[in-house]
Parts: C-alpha cells; structure tokens; sequence
C-alpha cells in the first residue's frame, strides 16, 4: 500500500500549474486594448497593419497616438446655419472607411419642422428634396454625442468599449463580441453594427488610420463616429468640420479657455439632446443668431 | 425744463453702464488678420486702371456702362456702391466714418453692420473653420464665402437621402 | 482517493451510462417520431445558422434600429420558464407540501434544458460567436459588477450549474439505490429559491436600466418578469407530468397538478395586474412615451404589425386566467390543458415579441422600423427549441425510470429489499 501523498504539496503543484498556464495564455493570447503595456501594443498594431495589406492590397498606417493632455473634446453644431445638405455625412464616410455595401453612416441629419421644434418623434432623415434647405424646416445632424457619463460604455459585457481620457468614447473592434447591448443603452442612436462584412472601394480607402477610429472594421463589430481620433489627436479638425460649407460645425478643447467651444458656451444659448438623461454630452447644439 | 432734458440724457447714458456690460468683449489678438487674397474676379483689379482718370459721379442710379452683371440684393432699397466702395479711390472701401479699408480689411466694413457676426468670427465661431484646433487658425474673408453684392447662400441640392433599414440587406 | 474507489467508480458510472444509452435507444415508435421530428429541426437550424455565421448577421432582420429582436426574444422567455421550477420548490419545501415534492426534479430537469436554450440563443446572437471567451476571465475580461449582461452569464450558469448538480446528485444516488444526502440537496435546493428569482431579476435589469428605452426603463418590469414566468414555466411542466402520466408508470397525485394551476391563476393575475397598471400609466399621463405601448396595442401611423400579436396575447392570458381560477375547470383536464397551452402562448408572445419589438420601436430619434423575424431567424429558432425538448426528453428518458426503481445498477437490483423510499428525493 502506497503512501499518501502530502496534500499541501499535492495543492500546490496544481496551483502553481494553474497559474502558470493562466500567465502564458493571458500573456501570448490576445487581450482588450484597454490594459495591453506600450509594448503589446506595438506589436498588435503591426500584425494588423501586416493583415490589411494582405487584405487591402495597401499600406494601411494604423496610428497608436493617445490623448493629449489637458486635453478634452467637445462639439458644437450651430442649427440656425445648418442647412441639412449632408456633405458632412460623405465626407465622414470617406475619412473613416465606413462600409457602402450595407450602407453605414455615422452622421444622420433630421429635418425638423420649425413649428414643431426639436422633436424626434416628428423629424425625418429621408428627406430628399431637389434643394435645401425647405420652408419651414430646419436641420439637426445626429451622430456620437461622446458622452461624459456614457450609457454605453457601463452595459458593455466584455469592456470592449471605454471612454478615453480626452473623452472620445472608443471601441475596440478585435474585442468586441458583437451583443449589441451598447446599442440598446445609446438614447442617440449612434452606434452602428456590421450586419455582414463591410465593404469599401478600394481606391476609395483612407489609409492614415488609428486603433481606435477608422481603421477598416471586421463583420460582427459595433462601430461609431470617434470625433476623427486620427486626425484630432494631431491638432486637426474632424472632417465634417472643414467640410460644411455654411460654418455649421465647431470642435476643440473644452479645458482651454480661449478654444472656440468655451466662447460659444460662454455666448451662446447652447442645448444638449435628451439633457434628462444625465449622459452628460460633449456634444452642443446652439443657435448663433 | 433744460435741465430735466440733461437729466434724461444723463439718465441715458448711466444707467446702462451701471447695469455692467451687455455685450461681451471682443476677443483680443491683433486688429489685422491674415486672410488670403479677396476672391476678385480676373481682370477687375486694382479698380484704379480704369477709375483713376474718371470723374466721381455721386448720383445714386442704376449703372449701365459697366458692372452690369452685378445685381445689388443687399439693403439695396437704402444703398448702393459708393456707400461701401471710395468714390474717390475705388481701390478702397470706406467705412462710414469715411476711413478708407483696403480690401483684404473688408471684414471691418462687414462688421460695421453685422457686429455680432464680426466678432463671431474673430473668435472663430462664425464661418467655415480650417487649420488646428490647437494651433493656428485659418481664416476667410467675408467675402470668401458671401456675395457681397448678393450674401444670401443659394440653396444646395442635398446629397443623397441614407438607405432605410430593409428586410433584404443589398 | 484510493486506487480501488477509483476503480469502482468508473465502473459504477459506466453501468449508468450504458444503461442511459439502453433506455435511450429503446422506445415505441411515437417516440422515435418525436425523435426524429426534433432531429431535423436540429440539423435545419443548424444549416440556417451556418450560414448565419458565414454571411453575417444581416440574413435576420435586425437592423440599427431594432437592434435586438427573435433571439433576444426568446432567450427572456426561457429565462422565465427556468425560473419556474421555483414555483414547485416553494409548496414543496418551504410549506413542506409533500404531494408536489415528486415532481420537482422535473422541474429542475425543465430548468436544465431552458437554460441550455437560453445560453444558446446568446451565442446565435451574437456577431462574434467566435469571441464568447472574451466573456469568460482570466483569458477574457467580464465587466462585472458595471455591466448587467455580465451579471446575468454568472447567474446563469451558477443556476445552471445548481440545477444540474442537484439533480445528477439525486438521480445518480437513486440509481444506486441511495437516498440522497438531505444536508446537500436540501439548502441547495432552498438556495434555488432566490437563484430562481435571482435569474429573473437580473434578466429583467437587462432592460430595466436603459434610460434611452422608455419602454423598458420602468420599475414594474422586474416584478411583471417573475409574474409571467410563475405562469409559463409549471404550464410546460403540467403537460408534460400528464403525458408521463399516460405513458410510463410515473404516477403523480391529481392534487399535485390542480395545486400547480392554482399558483399559476395567481401568477396570471398578478401578471395581467401589472401590465393594466403600466397600461394606466402610459395612457393617463399621455407623454411621448406613450407612443411604444401605442404601437405594441394600436400601430403607429401604416404600421401595425404586431397589433394582433398584442390582442392575442391578451385575449389567451384572460382565458388561462378564467379558466385556472376557477377549482371546476381546474379539474377538468380538457380545460386544464387548454389553459396550459393558452398560457404559454400568450407569455410567449408578450414576453418574446411585446418586450424587445416594442422597446426598440420606434428607436432612439423617432424612426420606426417595423421588425418581425426571418426564414433564417425561424429556422435556427426551432433548431434551438428542438435541441431543449431533445435533452429535455432524453432526460426523462433516464430520470423517470431511475425514480420509479426501475432503473438500477445491477448489484441495487439484485438485492433490492424494498426498504429504501425513495419516493422522489426532491
């Protein structure tokens, strides 16, 4: 009859095994964004740049960039200038190589009618007529209010999506299981998903891309505007910006007081959407005449 | 009943300055702002090629020499060329205090009327905004993107309408 | 453990399974029809998600606008149903009801395979199934305690788990002529109790805490939750005691049954109670948000899919309910499995479509898209429904038998004296 073993040592072998086994595999394996060291980072980064060019036939820059300090974002949408011509909506589907076929915008512009108000209820984004703006209407663009205190970064089951320090809410797109909870939890509609995979001309695609923002996305992913991380986080304006015509659109840095954000919240009457949700939008909407 | 007069016009002037500044400061930074080059149309100038050697007509009318194509629909019920253009050096504009602005300061005599506006856009809030939002700012002028002789924005045809959701995906 | 208990237990489980395996493989020919039935709605569904997989998510009908829709649907419904085997535990051990104590290891085998549908309707809908260990710490990261979805995978399968060692235990013990150990099983059990409720409240969470779902975001929706369930799980279950009841010589006390339908009257009632009072609400106050119910009840504008579904429901909850509340139509059984199967459909309906279409109807900024399912969604539905009622009935296949003493291990037969009752565990 053999002896018994010492139990404490037997628990210990297996400990440390187990152990050991969970450092390599949470080590090697891949892992959200959110927590990978500098290092990781780089190498991820490049792996996927190697895959795009296999997959795109381009050199695809994908630009690990992070905030700036001091720095936090904000937005402001002028709806007395608004004319609802919706060259911010192609401009952004452009710069962020958002999918054609299904079609995937991250800009909807409402049209409201002048009598009625801000209203969702009775807004239309199918609007076509052969020139805008119409009698009677106005226009409110909808996309990503980047919230202070977002709804969907807290429902996300796997942490896939997080708000980054100058507060562009992001999403990790190789992280994300596709549960689309985050979409339950947006009170604006913002957040779009990969229904099937997308599709981008090929000589349509923006090849300067971030981790976190336009870098062509997989099927099953959510997807949503991110303020043009990849441009902002090098001191340039979101396309949609540069590209209204009538000046509608307004950006910078809520924390520096001579940026033109603070002087529109100091003059202007500005509004946030569905204020009662307590979401706390970056995002402002305010009329400058 | 002089005095009671100077009382009210005193009245005039205190009491609104005792109730503190309404209108907000102009933001400060440099009265000049670089712009690029006014959107002249080819060939018109400098205006003194052809308006050095002629005599000022001040009488308001309808030109029909010259300057046809252009159609004033900007407060034309009360004015018309020579209250912006110099009757007397038509390669300025003047201000209504008679100070000549050349044309790349044209934002001066824009903002005599739309203040608010002006000031708007000294502090980048009003117009099309280029360059960085944490360095240096681009600039327009007024008249880079209105008319002046007809500001009001044409409409735009729309771009397309976004598909709606479809059973079917494409 | 030494060497010969080692031994001994593989041989003991080996004689369990292949004795599983006989029973399993032997029956009459309604069986195998049934068998075969379920089978090819498996093998259906499992082609239509295959291809789901392949092309994407965009073969269902789900859009941007209802972005949760059939799967979402009936994984809250079986939750409810899951919930349910609580309602037979409560007589059972709580008020020491002895004539139900015999069925409540149905109830907890029920609660297995809804649990299995529940699970699988997650990962079908999901557009990364190939992802789900994301879920799953230390290899994946779970937002817990922040994100609701997070804590219902752990309720889940800590139910999930409770059910299936309780029962295995018991089942496992009898086979062996034991009787189980009263000091495991019994707090186990009672455990069940707020695990059951548990379950049921963290689903309704899910959707309670959505600010931009107004629809959702109201405090009755977690108590109405457990109310639907109390109904729809034991109706299930009800059928299916008659049908072991004609077929085996499973015997169940007529007592039994007409107790369970006066729990569920009661779950019923409370059940159309509080969907009257959030009916209350959204008419009398009149905000915009009246403008979900309205299109779940009336249709909104041209739309009005889903306008019969609503009435239908209501119209089979108020028969279940007329016909459980009242002792005489309990007993008749024509009535009773009328009001069974009126029950379950119209839960059905108000939990899986009246829920998530409506919430989600019109969306966010006013848009209305109307939603109702694709082949493809159907197809992988059924499969899934198929796979529930094919382990649920392979596990009666074993579990009926096993505590009926039928199904022994051979030294148990061999020398069974009669002594040992063990007249349903639970």
């Amino acid at each position: 009859m053999t002896e018994p073993e010492n139990p404490s040592r037997r628990m210990f072998i297996t400990t440390a095994g187990a152990a050991a086994a969970g450092m390599v595999l949470t080590a090697c394996g891949p892992k959200r964004l959110y927590e990978v060291p500098p290092e990781r980072l780089k190498t991820s980064i490049a792996a996927m740049e190697r895959r795009y060019k296999e997959q795109f036939g381009k050199d695809i820059t994908v630009s690990e960039q992070g905030p700036l300090p001091g720095v936090h974002f904000a937005y402001a949408l002028d709806i007395s200038r608004c004319i609802g011509c919706r060259r911010c909506v192609y401009r952004c589907v452009d710069e962020n190589n958002q999918s054609r076929h299904p079609q995937i915008h991250w800009i909807r512009v409402f049209s409201m009618e002048k009598e009625k108000g801000i209203d969702f209820t009775h807004a239309d984004p199918y609007y076509n007529p052969p020139e805008v703006p119409e009698e009677g209407h106005f226009y409110v663009p909808v996309s990503c209010q980047q919230c202070e205190n977002p709804p969907c970064t807290k429902v996300c089951p796997t942490g896939a999506t997080w708000a980054e320090k100058d507060g562009i809410v992001v999403i990790d797109y190789n992280w994300c299981i596709g549960c689309r909870y985050c979409m339950a939890a947006c009170p604006y509609g913002a957040r779009h998903f990969n229904w099937r995979t997308p599709t981008i001309p090929e000589n349509e695609i923006n090849t300067h891309t971030h981790y976190l923002g336009n870098r062509p996305r997989p099927k099953g992913a959510v997807e949503k505007c991110t303020f043009c991380i990849q441009r902002t986080r090098e001191g340039r304006y979101p396309v949609c910006v540069e590209v209204c015509p009538v000046g509608a659109r307004k950006f910078g840095n809520i924390l520096d007081p001579n940026s033109e954000i603070r002087y529109i919240i100091e003059h202007k009457r500005v509004l946030v959407l569905k204020e009662e949700l307590n979401t706390v939008p970056r995002f402002f909407y305010f009329y400058a005449t | 009943m002089r005095n009671g007069l100077l009382l009210l016009l005193l009245s005039g002037v205190i009491l609104p300055a005792a109730d503190g500044p309404k209108t907000p400061p102009a933001p400060a930074g440099p009265e000049r702002i670089e712009v690029p080059p006014p959107p002249f149309s080819d060939g018109i100038f400098p205006c003194t090629n052809c308006h050095a050697g002629m005599p000022v007509d001040r009488t308001r009318r309808e030109l029909t020499a010259m300057h046809t194509d252009i159609v004033l629909k900007h407060d034309e019920t009360h004015r018309w060329c020579l209250d912006c253009h110099d009757p007397t050096n038509r390669d300025f504009l003047h201000l209504a205090s008679g100070e000549r602005v050349p044309f790349d300061e044209s934002y001066r005599l824009c903002g005599q009327c739309h203040s608010e506006k002006y000031r708007d856009w000294r502090a980048g809030v009003h117009g099309r905004r280029t360059g960085n939002w944490n360095g240096d700012k681009g600039y327009l002028l007024c008249a880079h993107c209105h008319n002046p002789h007809q500001p009001r924005f044409k409409a735009l045809a729309p771009k397309p309408a976004p598909q709606p959701p479809t059973r079917s995906m494409p | 453990m030494q060497p010969e208990n080692a031994v001994n237990s593989i041989r003991l489980f080996s004689g369990f399974a292949r004795g599983s395996l006989k029973l399993i493989l032997r029956g009459n020919r309604m069986y195998w029809t049934w068998l075969a039935f379920l089978g090819a709605l498996i093998v259906s569904g499992v082609l239509a998600y295959s291809r789901q997989v392949q092309i994407g998510l965009g073969l269902t009908a789900m859009r941007d606008q209802v972005s949760w829709g059939f799967y979402i649907g009936n994984f809250t419904f079986l939750v409810g149903v899951a919930a349910a085997a609580v309602v037979l535990v409560v007589p059972a051990y709580v008020y020491d009801w002895k004539p139900i104590r015999e069925i409540v290891i149905y109830g907890e085998l029920l609660a297995i395979s809804a649990i299995t549908m529940c699970l699988l309707f997650v990962v079908v809908d999901i557009g990364r199934p190939d992802r789900f260990w994301h879920l799953i710490p230390p290899f994946g990261f779970l937002n817990f305690p922040s994100s609701i979805l997070a804590w219902d995978v752990l309720v889940l399968n800590l139910y999930f788990i409770l059910n299936l060692s309780v029962a295995t235990h018991i089942l496992y013990r009898a086979f062996h002529g034991k009787p189980y150990i009263k000091n495991l099983v019994v707090p186990l059990v009672l455990l069940s109790i707020p695990m059951a409720i548990g379950i049921h409240t963290v689903t309704a969470f899910l959707y309670n805490g959505l600010a931009a779902r107004p629809y959702w975001n109201s405090s009755i929706l977690a108590p109405q939750f457990l109310a639907s369930a109390f109904c729809s799980g034991p109706a299930i279950l009800l059928i299916v005691l008659q049908v072991l009841r004609r077929f085996t010589r499973f015997e169940i006390r007529d007592a039994a049954i007409w107790k369970i339908a006066e729990l569920m009257a009661y779950a019923m009632f409370l059940n159309l109670f509080l969907h009257g009072a959030e009916a209350f609400k959204e008419f009398y106050s009149n905000t915009q948000n009246l403008l979900f119910t309205r299109y779940w009840y009336f249709g909104v504008g041209t739309h009005h899919t889903l306008v019969p579904y609503a009435w239908s429901a209501v119209a089979l909850n108020l028969l279940a309910f007329g016909l459980f509340i009242s002792p005489a139509a309990r007993r008749n059984f024509w009535t009773l499995n009328i009001g069974c199967l009126a029950t379950y459909a119209g839960v059905y309906i108000e939990k899986g479509m009246g829920l998530i279409i409506p919430g989600l109807t019109p969306d966010t900024l006013g848009e209305i898209y109307e939603y109702y399912p694709t082949v493809t969604e159907l197809r992988v539905a059924a499969g899934i429904f198929a796979v529930g009622f094919l382990l649920f009935t392979l596990m009666l296949k074993v579990a009926v038998p096993i505590s009926l003493g039928e199904f022994l291990d051979k030294k148990e037969a061999t020398a069974r004296a009669l002594e040992v009752d063990f007249s349903c565990p639970v």
